[in-house]
């Protein structure tokens, strides 16, 4: 119960709702049962005692009370989805907004399937349990509390006899449930492994066409098949053990009704028009009886579902504003690290041990190093997507704790090595950090970053559309997007994070010029693996394991004997060869 | 927390920031012929599945029938009425019975119907998925990886319904409704006609009506899907969205999308519950038939054509079971418009055929030497462009070619054609001397391997992604050639050594650790004849200078084909194709070229002055 009060807030104020769906649950619940009632009052008073001028009576007040109860049913159906779809928006809204605001630490973590079976499964099934689920139960509750207190009111023996039976079914209920919920979970996981499967089949074809496996992929995907088709029978059977069962045990009902029933009638002590109301009768009972189990999972599950939405909601944002932050419209983009030390998480060793650099506004400084010796995570202290464990990390002189982040991240332009964009046009995508700009802005900054000449060529332009269904464009293709992208905030310190990686040396030729123009007036720091990108940086920084082994200009290094000449030397050997080879 | 939905602030400026395209039509009208082609899937089951579920079924639903009958015409009009007790103990037992009969049978319908359905599922399953395999480059290169899942997946799942219930359900309702129709017509023709009323009205709201509530549900499902479908992207790309501080702006965007939903979904509920109470009221209506003109019946007496209390019981249960077939009949009805516009792309699927096919006489290449040759090949992928023009060259067992060239120049051309993902247009690609056309597809395959820049790992342990190259392989012989190619090291490192869980989105591995572990997905294969397409991404040098040794040990003794950019890899090669437009510029090795002067040596200038210019 402590899920769903900590959730109060998104459903609490739509309660109204609630209570009035509610109010109708018990209108319709209450029509249900008189509905026998009548039918009995017709057999007993008219049919039998050949009343007939009751009958237009009857008939009018029939189709009054099943309007009545049209009216209701509608009613609480449509109140209480609409309870549940008004709570689902907003728990939708404040889930989106805090997976906005989660730290990068957060998605560390965290795997995007997971996060969407939680925002897509887990919220139906809240949203499902709140329209339906306790409705549903008051509703069954009530009919056969109801539906057993008019039978023993017509008839206590009869009733007695009719729910002998009931205990058994109760058991086989219970029964069935425990056994097909393991069963279906089955069914779930082997649909999930066959889905992954085919998944990763088609989207690794190259792959599998290469090595020539498609053999080998039919042979594992049968295993696949075959699973889920053999979870599917084995469930299809307790199905076929269960269900049938029930049936019976309430026919059995039905049997014991007609031959007490028939015998009381015969001895007088029972009206014909109460055997059939009874006939009714059994049914309110002996469907909602199997129901009763689906409910009470319906609740468990919901529980669960609303602990794993909660377990985001309540995930701590380890990186917001201070007190009182300091606004800043431009940055001058002086990055100072005074012995900074990183660690993403306990059981791992730092990621930065105790750097430190000065890089005035206007400087370039390049890192260089193996794969996780640091270069990235110096980048995003600057942005502050991580806090150091110790030392400062300063800009402009202030520590970046200090400023509005989003004061801070402003000034900052990302270029990464797989640039990421956004399903949306090739104009959205460049003016994703600023949507404001004009179309003059995002043409400067596309024809800066070269790219404005190969967007032209595009079938639409500028407003061609980008994603899984859009243009498939090429890795230095998004590149230069990307680097429009960030040339149009306009920010005083630009990282590029490995970004002309991914491309041959033609098109990283084209990127590195537009990168110079870019890189003119602003703090630069550059992650590469290419010496020839480095050369011209005011200070390489030289990483391994966390730590600035070495740290000078190209020209400096390249002398001292250390890993940075090393490197050089390797990149450049060929060059000598060729070259002398060459004249 | 609470917001009042229908007083939105004024609609933000970023609700139409980013674009996510609509699914495709989810149904079409009823198509003969392409039913007729679903059904030869069940035809596997028609000697003792399919007529022992029929029987089981109409077991079954004669019982559902035949009791009601008994009870109010046989029971209460003629036992109970006469006090007859005997006569009614016999019926509690014969009707007890009956229901014991009707149990076994439902035990056996349901299992035999599922075994039935999954069974023809899982055929169509196998056969679309086993057909895709076997479809050559050309299919894929024109789809996207997910519009061929959406057709394995979703579209073959949304046929499982109908063979599971639909199709012997559609008997049963058939069976039950035309039943109840002669059983009410037997015992009072008068007022059958009269509840008849109530027929049209029933199936025009099983199929009208749900129809239209099927629609709006559509209508939320093609709008979730934009929802979901952003959810995703703004995960993948939350690391972006923070470092342009955009936070703001997409909250202002999904609230669109979520109230677009809100909306939707409303109007889809309110539809819905309109549905109940329509069933409801035309069930009153034929009650109210019932009581009215059933009673007016009563009152005449058997004797001048009306009925007896017990007819009227009888009509009573029946009534209540007129609804149940008609409602499933319209939904089955549904599940055919879904299952035609479904069958219809499986079929698209199934009838697209491989554009290279194996001869029936095609030969096996026992022992393949890895000599290859290129007679005056041209190669066009499309009509009007030329990839290839009248290419002749030969690489000889052992020989490391490397190509070179810029991008559309026909390197990769040459390497498919080599594995024979297309046929030539005009001459022919031979190994050791005979015509690829003439070979088995498969005994061509299993001597090649390509090796790709963007490896895929599959999900799975390090030691199953390396056994990818060859299933039989030992643990050793993983081990091994994990060393071979220096995967060793990195691997080892790991938490779980080789046991280490990988997939492809993860980040356990990086770009030069993929490559290693290709290198040795194809070292395991040992092909005779390997072709390479050289990685771009750059990786630490370190790492780099691991993968150059790496590639030495693999491309010893095998004839290798690499599609190259680094120089250091190229000046290795024994021969050297310069490619420019589809046609070869220049051959030779390293020194040849060089000296030559040509284009070769332009192209090594112009790098490293790129190089020096940067």
């Amino acid at each position: 119960m402590d899920t769903f009060k900590k959730l109060k807030n998104y459903y609490w104020p739509f309660k109204k709702l609630f209570f009035a769906s509610l109010f109708f649950v018990m209108l319709v619940t209450a029509i249900t049962v008189i509905y026998p009632v009548v039918l009995q009052l017709t057999i007993d008073n008219v049919v039998l005692k050949g009343q007939y001028s009751w009958v237009p009576y009857l008939s009018v007040g029939f189709i009054l009370i099943m309007a009545v109860k049209g009216v209701a049913n509608f009613s609480q159906q449509y109140l209480g989805e609409l309870f549940g779809v008004k709570s689902v928006y907003t728990l939708r809204d404040s889930l989106y907004k805090k997976l906005q605001r989660l730290s990068f630490t957060y998605y560390d973590n965290a795997r995007t399937g997971d996060l969407m079976s939680r925002l897509t499964m887990d919220v139906e099934g809240f949203k499902f349990f709140l329209a339906a689920g306790c409705k549903e139960l008051i509703k069954v509750v009530l009919l056969m509390v109801l539906s057993l207190s008019v039978m023993f009111y017509y008839s206590v023996p009869l009733a007695l006899v009719t729910m002998a039976a009931m205990p058994f079914l109760a058991v086989v209920v219970y029964k069935f449930d425990r056994r097909v919920h393991p069963s279906f979970r089955k069914i779930r996981k082997s649909m999930g492994r066959l889905n992954t499967r085919i998944q990763e089949n088609v989207s690794g074809m190259n792959t599998v066409k290469s090595l020539s496996k498609e053999d080998f992929e039919i042979y594992r995907f049968t295993d696949k098949n075959d699973n889920y088709k053999d979870n599917y029978i084995a469930t299809s059977h307790i199905w076929a053990r269960y269900f049938p069962l029930m049936e019976f045990i309430g026919n059995i009902c039905m049997v014991a009704l007609l031959a007490y029933g028939g015998y009381l009638v015969i001895s007088g002590n029972l009206s014909m028009g109460a055997l059939v109301a009874f006939f009714s009768l059994v049914n309110y009972i002996l469907g909602p009886l199997m129901q009763l189990g689906f409910i009470v999972n319906m609740f468990s599950q919901a529980k669960a579902s609303g602990e794993r939405l909660l377990e985001i909601l309540e995930a701590e944002e380890d990186i917001q504003n201070t007190e009182d932050p300091v606004e800043v419209q431009r940055l001058q983009g002086h990055v100072t690290f005074n012995n900074v030390t990183l660690t993403y998480s306990e059981d791992d060793d730092s990621a930065l041990k105790n750097i430190s650099f000065d890089a005035p506004p206007g400087t370039v400084v390049g890192l260089i190093g193996a794969t996780g010796a640091g270069k990235t995570s110096i980048t995003q202290l600057i942005t502050r997507f991580y806090e150091p464990e110790a030392g400062e990390v300063l800009v402009d002189g202030r520590k970046v704790e200090e400023y509005d982040i989003k004061s801070l991240r402003r000034n900052i332009g990302f270029v990464l090595q797989e640039s990421f964009l956004f399903s949306t046009s090739i104009k959205e995508n460049i003016a994703y950090g600023n949507p404001n700009a004009s179309m003059e802005e995002i043409v400067d900054a596309a024809k800066r970053a070269q790219a404005h000449d190969f967007i032209m060529e595009m079938p639409a332009g500028y407003e061609t559309m980008l994603g899984e269904r859009g243009m498939g464009l090429s890795g230095g293709q998004k590149q230069r997007i990307a680097i429009a992208r960030a040339i149009l905030i306009d920010p005083s310190i630009l990282v590029l994070d490995d970004a002309t990686s991914a491309v041959d040396m033609e098109t990283e030729f084209k990127i590195q010029k537009a990168l110079k123009e870019v890189m003119k007036d602003r703090t630069t720091f550059i992650i590469a693996h290419r010496i020839s990108s480095l050369k011209h940086a005011d200070e390489v920084l030289v990483l391994e394991d966390g730590e600035i082994v070495e740290r000078g200009r190209h020209e400096e290094l390249l002398t001292n004997g250390g890993p940075y000449q090393r490197i050089y030397d390797i990149q450049y050997q060929d060059k000598q060869e060729i070259m002398s080879a060459a004249k | 927390m609470a917001k009042t939905i229908a007083n939105q602030p004024k609609r933000s400026r970023h609700l139409n920031r980013f674009y996510y395209p609509l699914d495709q039509a989810v149904e079409k009208p009823f198509n003969w012929k392409q039913m007729l082609r679903l059904l030869t899937f069940v035809k596997p089951y028609t000697g003792k599945l399919v007529p022992g579920a029929i029987v089981a079924m109409l077991i079954s639903t004669l019982i559902r029938m035949a009791v009601p009958v008994l009870i109010g015409k046989v029971a209460i009009d003629i036992a109970i009425k006469d006090k007859d007790v005997g006569f009614l103990t016999y019926l509690v037992i014969g009707i007890s019975l009956l229901y014991l009969v009707s149990y076994l049978a439902n035990t056996f319908r349901i299992k035999w119907v599922n075994i039935l359905g999954q069974n023809v599922i899982y055929d169509l399953r196998r056969n679309l998925f086993s057909h895709v395999q076997h479809l050559s480059h050309n299919f894929f290169d024109k789809r996207s990886a997910g519009s061929i899942l959406v057709r394995i997946l979703n579209d073959v799942n949304s046929l499982q319904e109908l063979f599971t219930n639909g199709i012997i359900n559609l008997l049963m309702d058939v069976v039950m409704l035309i039943g109840i129709v002669v059983i009410l017509f037997v015992l009072s023709p008068p007022l059958a006609l009269a509840v008849m009323i109530v027929l049209p009205i029933m199936f025009y709201i099983s199929t009208k009506l749900r129809r239209n509530i099927r629609r709006a549900w559509q209508d939320v499902r093609i709008q979730k899907s934009r929802l979901n479908s952003h959810l995703n992207e703004s995960m993948q790309g939350i690391r972006i969205t923070q470092s342009f501080s955009q936070e703001k702006e997409n909250t202002e965007f999904f609230d669109g999308v979520n109230t677009d939903n809100y909306e939707n979904e409303r109007l889809a509920t309110k539809k819905s519950a309109y549905f109940g109470p329509f069933v409801e009221m035309s069930n009153a209506i034929g009650t109210v038939i019932l009581i009215a003109y059933g009673s007016h019946l009563l009152l005449l007496g058997e004797a001048n054509g009306g009925i007896e209390i017990g007819t009227f019981v009888s009509f009573a249960f029946f009534l209540g079971m007129f609804w149940e077939p008609i409602s499933r009949l319209g939904q089955i009805y549904n599940q055919l418009l879904v299952a035609m516009a479904s069958s219809e792309r499986i079929f698209e699927f199934l009838d697209e055929q491989p554009n290279v096919e194996e001869k029936p006489d095609a030969k096996t290449i026992e022992k393949m030497k890895g000599h290859i040759e290129f007679d005056k090949v041209q190669f066009s992928y499309d009509e009007d462009r030329i990839a290839l023009h009248e290419i002749s060259l030969e690489m000889k067992p052992g020989q490391t070619v490397a190509l070179v060239g810029h991008t559309g120049s026909g390197k990769s051309t040459i390497a498919n054609l080599i594995s024979r993902f297309y046929d030539p247009t005009k001459g022919a690609v031979k190994i050791d001397g005979m015509d690829l056309r003439d070979l088995k597809l498969d005994s061509l395959r299993k001597n090649i391997s390509v090796v790709l820049q963007d490896t895929f790992i599959f999900s799975g342990t390090i030691m199953e992604n390396i056994r990818f190259g060859r299933p039989d392989a030992t643990d050793e012989e993983v081990y091994d050639a994990a060393k071979v190619v220096g995967a060793d090291e990195f691997i080892s490192r790991l938490a779980d050594g080789y046991q280490t869980e990988v997939e492809e989105r993860g980040n356990i591995l990086s770009a030069g650790e993929r490559q290693l572990l290709s290198f040795a997905r194809a070292l395991l294969a040992d092909p005779r004849i390997l072709i390479l397409d050289e990685a771009t991404a750059s990786i630490d040098t370190e790492t780099e200078m691991k993968i150059q040794q790496a590639l030495r040990k693999l491309l010893k003794g095998r004839t290798a084909i690499m599609i190259a950019h680094r120089l250091s890899t190229i000046r290795e090669a024994d021969q050297i194709i310069v490619l420019q437009h589809g046609k070869i510029l220049e051959k030779g090795n390293h020194q040849e070229l060089m000296q030559r002067r040509g284009e070769y040596f332009d192209l090594v200038k112009s790098q490293f002055q790129m190089l020096n210019a940067l």
